[in-house]
């Protein structure tokens, strides 16, 4: 049976690995490759480093940053932050990443999603989502990009079902509004895209405690869940949220 | 010395990087001489399935030969579903015909890509799972599986709603749906077990 996923989250800037609330007030979380290893060590079952700068500059970084973690970091792992082109996956991919996520280039260019899964095959390609519930409309919500900076008009679940059509062999999905706060995943968000789509959801977004994961998965019907304050700042080890997991009868990879 | 066949498809670095971290000799090529020189051959692939077979173009028919001659071959996802005879992903392409079966889509029903750890069950006379027990969790990501028709290959399978496919063994010619070099310490396990075929310590 296939076991859902804890996927630890990297955010690096110049190199280090930062951790904000709403995108916002950067805390410094460590080395990146080391994290990584770190948390290979501890039973992460896959691990996403996000380029949240985004620069031409930082992204010869992020190639070296994935040159250096595909050396040392055994298990799977994805790059995403300011991709927006086949050339520039086919380089991360060639570098040791095992998927690439695309978020504001897809949004401008779906295309992208149909030419990166007929190079690399699907599995290869993570559209990935930042999400705000809409002011206006209740139970919807709005795609964002530009890191977060950038409301379009894009209804949420439609895009997800749109990308996955399109070629995305899986989705992470952010909420904004739960970003950083440790205080839940958004849980209709994440149920109202995983049942829309039938590829891979990855919850995104506010986990704060060991509760919040299973919550993802059963009531978010998520197969993965991705973290970075809880791990970053040691509330809980990788095993302990498997452990607790596996407890309440959700299969994982202990 | 091991080489890994580099023919321009993703991820043929991380497997390299496995096997360095293993401290085994390995060295990445697409050289004819090199490959047939070497004591045993690994197909990687990131790649759609006609990619991958359009870029490996002549080398193909350089590995099935050598493999058809005894030299150890060890398939890696794609690299393991180009073993088999052919594939309807985009289209039809042919495979390399080295173990018999079709590589066909994950039925639906489920969600797809078969994507994260599942658990495989361990034959004993496989000898890619030497040491690892009786079942382990491998790390899966595709959308298209192999449906073994060979009667003469042992199998290994993996549980997603059907038996799907994970590993075979054909004689010389070794395959794993999975990727070994992104499965942790049970992952690295296999290529090291892979090393030791090459070297003849465990064929």
């Amino acid at each position: 049976m296939l076991t859902r996923r804890i996927i630890p989250c990297l955010d690096v800037k110049d190199g280090r690995v930062v951790k904000g609330v709403h995108f916002l007030n950067l805390r410094d979380a460590g080395d990146p490759v080391e994290l990584g290893a770190r948390y290979s060590d501890d039973g992460a079952d896959e691990l996403v480093f996000l380029d949240i700068t985004a620069t031409l500059r930082s992204r010869k970084t992020i190639v070296e940053l994935v040159q250096k973690v595909a050396e040392n970091v055994f298990i799977p792992f994805t790059v995403g932050g300011g991709i927006n082109s086949v050339e520039q996956m086919d380089e991360l991919l060639r570098s040791g990443a095992e998927k690439c996520s695309v978020n504001t280039a897809a949004v401008k260019n779906p295309d992208i999603l149909t030419q990166a899964a007929q190079r690399f095959g699907n599995q290869c390609v993570v559209l990935a989502i930042d999400a705000r519930r809409s002011k206006t409309k209740a139970g919807h919500w709005q795609v964002t990009v530009k890191a977060g900076t950038e409301a379009t008009d894009i209804d949420a679940v439609d895009w997800a079902v749109e990308g996955a059509k399109r070629g995305a062999g899986e989705i992470l999905l952010t909420s904004m509004d739960a970003d950083g706060t440790q205080k839940g995943y958004d849980i209709e968000l994440t149920r109202a895209v995983a049942d829309a789509v039938n590829i891979p959801v990855i919850a995104s977004g506010g986990a704060g405690t060991l509760e919040h994961l299973y919550d993802a998965v059963v009531k978010g019907h998520a197969e993965a869940v991705l973290m970075a304050s809880i791990t970053h700042f040691e509330s809980y080890t990788i095993t302990q949220m498997k452990e607790y997991l596996r407890d309440r009868g959700i299969a994982v990879n202990l | 010395m091991l080489v890994v066949i580099d023919y321009n498809v993703g991820n043929v670095k991380s497997v390299c990087n496995a096997f360095d971290h293993l401290g085994c000799p390995v060295e990445l090529s697409c050289d004819r001489r090199k490959i047939e020189a070497a004591s045993a051959l690994v197909l990687p692939g990131v790649a759609a399935f006609g990619f991958a077979v359009n870029a490996l173009g002549s080398l193909g028919s350089v590995i099935k030969d050598l493999a058809l001659t005894g030299k150890p071959l060890l398939g890696i996802c794609v690299g393991f579903q180009m073993l088999f005879d052919k594939s309807s992903e985009f289209g039809t392409h042919n495979g390399l015909g080295l173990v018999s079966g079709d590589v066909v889509a994950i039925p639906p029903g489920r969600v797809i890509p078969h994507m994260g750890w599942n658990k495989v069950v361990l034959p004993d006379d496989m000898a890619l799972f030497a040491g690892l027990g009786t079942e382990k969790h491998f790390y899966f990501a595709h959308s298209f599986y192999a449906n073994v028709t060979d009667k003469t290959a042992k199998i290994a399978y993996t549980d997603y709603g059907f038996k799907l496919p994970a590993s075979v063994q054909k004689g010389n010619v070794y395959g794993t749906q999975f990727h070994p070099e992104k499965s942790g310490q049970q992952g690295l396990q296999v290529l090291h077990n892979f090393a030791q075929i090459a070297n003849g310590r465990n064929a």
